[in-house]
């Protein structure tokens, strides 16, 4: 059988959600056996070689490099899979967007990060903005406000075993089917 | 800060007038309202500690209801009625002058303190749209040239009674009938164009609550549960059956509630029957009073219609003289009967929730008008925890005249599972709105034809929570057991943009949604962002499964009955209307979500930034291209 290409990225997550993916562990040897990873920060490829089978999409949107970056995967991938809490519901980032009542929220956000909060050292008063950082966007959008996602697998990380058998799904072919006892986080 | 010894003193002695009880709170917001023109935080202080609550249990009240105001509004309060009939009637433009003369936006307050300009949901006045409230009056059939003159006479004498119809020389002429009584002198039109035989019909007055004295109370609910009477106010729920329950349930004390809150948009009829039947009403909840063994009743009248107040309460007090109300009503009508019965106005204040017998009976206490959970239902546990019978204007109209008539009679007309005839207010596009009383059973197109909409495309029954239906569905009967409506008959030619008109109503549902429970708060925003999008155009056909899905989760999980029906607008017009929805749909095969704009995400950005997106301003930099 044919390898399948696994791509993933990381947007406005922790990484945790990559993190739990090697928690896998020794069975990781067995997927290498099925799949291989295209872009991916595990292998640090930049950019796609080629067409993917599966995506995996960690975090969601807050600036305009994870939009460019989660078009790309919907381009390139023939399954996406939003992995994780903030892909799915934008998580903890998504808390800026309770800035409602505000006629500026994006600048209330970045005062109260940089300036304003009594916890800040920052004795120029700066905001950082050199030319190379990607705009932030107006809030935190979810990968379903996005693009159109295929499945969505919850958790806060997921835990390597329903990563595992998600996966394992995806590269039959099926539907990741989840068992409550593994979604059941408290 | 300690409240002024002005505000003090007329607290004082608005709560007093009142025993100081919590639980009418609602009558002494209305008063403290009145007299200091907003109940802003020092009123709110006083009342509580005249009414021993806290102030913050005072503001949740105050805030819940559109009425009550927390700061200073003008001595004239401006309500323009936006309900879609109205939009429909050209209210933009009515709007617009009333804003170009006042010099005002709405939700504003003019500097010299004399107007305020608000928008609000259906007033009730479909039938002779545009209509505006100005403080308790109504003014109906409203013109931009109207509207300059209304502005001028008042800005010059400041006196609302000088706009008040006058049957010679003003501004408006009074409406027909009872709205030339004195005490109500409104030119508000009853536009009975259809009555039937029960309730429009002449009748013999007090002949059915005599009727009623000379049987046990459970012979009288015998008779009306043998007369297959059903609630008219949309559930349609047994009449007979309701009374049996809460005369059946133990207590000290029990309470008959008439349900005037006539909030559903398009509807009227009961601001009809309150103008021309108000002692056949008070003679049918006198009857189920006695009934059931209530010796309170309470007849919840919807803010929008407090200009019929003075003639109601004078209706109550010559009841009371005749001895019809009171102690002894059985020797005024020569029965047996020594109980008594009085009932007392309680006045809303601009939430269409109210209409929600549990929500009634909450705003009845004194408090924010929230559905309460159920089990126990009001004829167990309602008004203070005893039980309550909640009957809709029309229902209890019926009842003196199925007492004076007899069960066979009633039955006779209409069709077997739903006895009587049905008010319909129609309104919309047609040559005749107005009131039409017709057996139950006729069909959607004997209405249409009676009323002389000739190029109806599309009805909206049963008023915002009812179902929109097409050409197709007209030979449809309007009864129980097809298609069951609260009153509301608004009639649409092809010409209106039916999207437009369910748009309107998720708004309505929205505003007026108690915010309680989750389904009905957020479910309901996002069914109209879902319609929205596919109003813009960038619908895909999978929406209609979410909205479906999620209109479903709504119905099934809200709390009370404003959830159980909001969805309706959508769910219905998606089931008779596909093809409108159908036009506005596109498959996207790129997997992006036409939804979301970067360009949009990323306008305040730019400006705090101070640059532009190496991204997605392709002629930034050469390099990099966008997506």
């Amino acid at each position: 059988m044919k390898k399948k290409r696994i791509a993933t990225a990381s947007l406005a997550g922790c990484f945790g959600c990559h993190m739990s993916l090697l928690d896998i562990d020794e069975r990781i040897i067995d997927l290498m056996k099925v799949a291989e990873f295209d872009r991916s920060p595990l292998n640090d490829f930049k950019k796609f070689t080629r067409r993917c089978d599966i995506g995996l999409i960690e975090g969601g949107c807050c600036n305009e490099d994870n939009v460019h970056v989660l078009r790309e995967f919907r381009k390139n991938c023939d399954v996406l899979v939003a992995v994780g809490q903030c892909a799915i519901m934008g998580g903890l980032p998504v808390m800026r967007n309770a800035i409602m009542h505000s006629d500026d929220p994006l600048r209330e956000c970045l005062d109260e990060a940089y300036r304003a909060s009594p916890k800040v050292m920052n004795p120029d008063n700066q905001i950082p903005n050199d030319p190379a950082l990607p705009l932030l966007l107006d809030k935190v959008y979810t990968v379903v406000d996005v693009v159109k996602v295929d499945y969505q697998i919850p958790g806060c990380p997921p835990s390597g075993d329903v990563l595992w058998t998600a996966l394992t799904a995806l590269i039959k072919g099926e539907p990741p089917e989840l068992d409550w006892a593994l979604i059941k986080y408290d | 800060m300690e409240p002024s010894t002005y505000t003090q003193g007329i607290v004082q002695e608005a709560c007093r007038r009142f025993g100081n009880d919590a639980h009418r709170m609602m009558d002494i917001l209305w008063e403290v309202q009145d007299r200091l023109g907003c109940i802003d935080g020092q009123a709110m202080e006083c009342i509580a500690a005249e009414t021993g609550s806290y102030r913050v249990e005072v503001e949740g009240v105050v805030t819940f209801y559109a009425f009550f105001a927390t700061t200073p509004q003008g001595q004239f309060i401006i309500r323009i009625c936006e309900d879609i009939i109205d939009r429909h009637a050209g209210v933009e433009e009515i709007r617009a002058a009333f804003e170009k003369t006042l010099g005002i936006a709405v939700g504003q307050t003019t500097n010299d303190g004399l107007f305020s300009l608000h928008l609000t949901p259906c007033i009730g006045m479909c039938d002779q749209a545009p209509a505006v409230l100005i403080n308790d009056l109504v003014v109906t059939g409203l013109t931009p040239g109207k509207v300059s003159k209304i502005v001028s006479t008042l800005k010059k004498s400041r006196n609302l009674n000088d706009i008040k119809p006058q049957s010679k020389g003003g501004l408006f002429k009074p409406g027909e009938g009872n709205n030339q009584h004195p005490l109500i002198r409104s030119m508000v039109k009853n536009n009975i164009r259809l009555a039937g035989e029960i309730l429009l019909n002449t009748y013999s007055p007090e002949a059915g609550l005599a009727g009623a004295l000379q049987q046990t109370p459970a012979e009288v609910v015998e008779m009306i549960l043998a007369s297959g009477l059903r609630g008219r106010g949309g559930a349609g729920f047994s009449t007979g059956r309701k009374w049996q329950m809460a005369a059946a349930t133990e207590a000290e004390e029990r309470y008959v509630i008439c349900n005037a809150d006539e909030g559903e948009p398009g509807t009227f009829k009961d601001r009809v029957l309150l103008t021309e039947k108000a002692d056949l009403l008070f003679e049918g909840m006198t009857i189920a009073a006695y009934a059931v063994g209530a010796r309170h009743g309470i007849l919840y009248l919807r803010g929008e219609y407090r200009y019929l107040r003075p003639y109601l309460e004078h209706c109550l007090e010559e009841r009371r003289k005749k001895g019809l109300l009171g102690a002894n009503i059985g020797k005024t009508v020569g029965g047996q009967y020594d109980g008594e019965f009085d009932i007392r106005i309680q006045i809303g204040a601009g939430a269409y929730i109210c209409g929600e017998e549990s929500s009634l009976i909450s705003s009845c206490e004194g408090r924010r008008g929230e559905p309460k959970n159920r089990p126990p239902y009001p004829v167990q546990s309602g008004y203070l925890g005893y039980p309550t019978v909640v009957n809709n204007v029309e229902t209890l109209c019926n009842v003196p005249r199925i007492l004076e008539k007899g069960i066979s009679w009633f039955r006779s007309i209409g069709t077997s599972e739903s006895a009587g005839t049905k008010l319909h207010s129609v309104s919309g596009d047609c040559s005749r709105p107005g009131i039409y009383e017709l057996p139950m059973g006729c069909t959607v197109q004997e209405l249409l034809d009676l009323a002389g909409a000739k190029d109806s495309a599309c009805v909206q029954v049963g008023g915002a929570s009812g179902d929109m239906i097409g050409r197709t569905e007209f030979g449809r009967r309007l009864c129980f057991e097809d298609l069951p409506t609260a009153g509301a008959f608004m009639s649409f030619t092809q010409t209106r943009n039916i999207l437009e008109i369910v748009d309107y109503y998720m708004h309505f549902f929205i505003e007026e949604s108690c915010g309680y429970c989750t389904p009905c708060r957020v479910g309901n925003v996002f069914m109209k962002k879902g319609l929205e999008k596919i109003i813009q155009g960038q619908g895909e056909p999978s929406d209609l499964e979410y909205l479906k899905d999620l209109g479903k989760t709504i119905i099934e999980t809200s709390r009370c009955g404003l959830g159980h029906t909001s969805p309706k607008p959508i769910l219905t017009s998606m089931k008779h209307f596909p093809l409108v929805y159908a036009a506005l749909l596109k498959e996207r095969p790129d997997g992006l979500q036409a939804g979301f704009n970067i360009q949009h995400a990323l306008d305040e950005s730019r400006i705090i930034a101070k640059r532009r997106s190496l991204i997605y301003d392709p002629d930034y930099s050469k390099s990099e291209k966008a997506d």
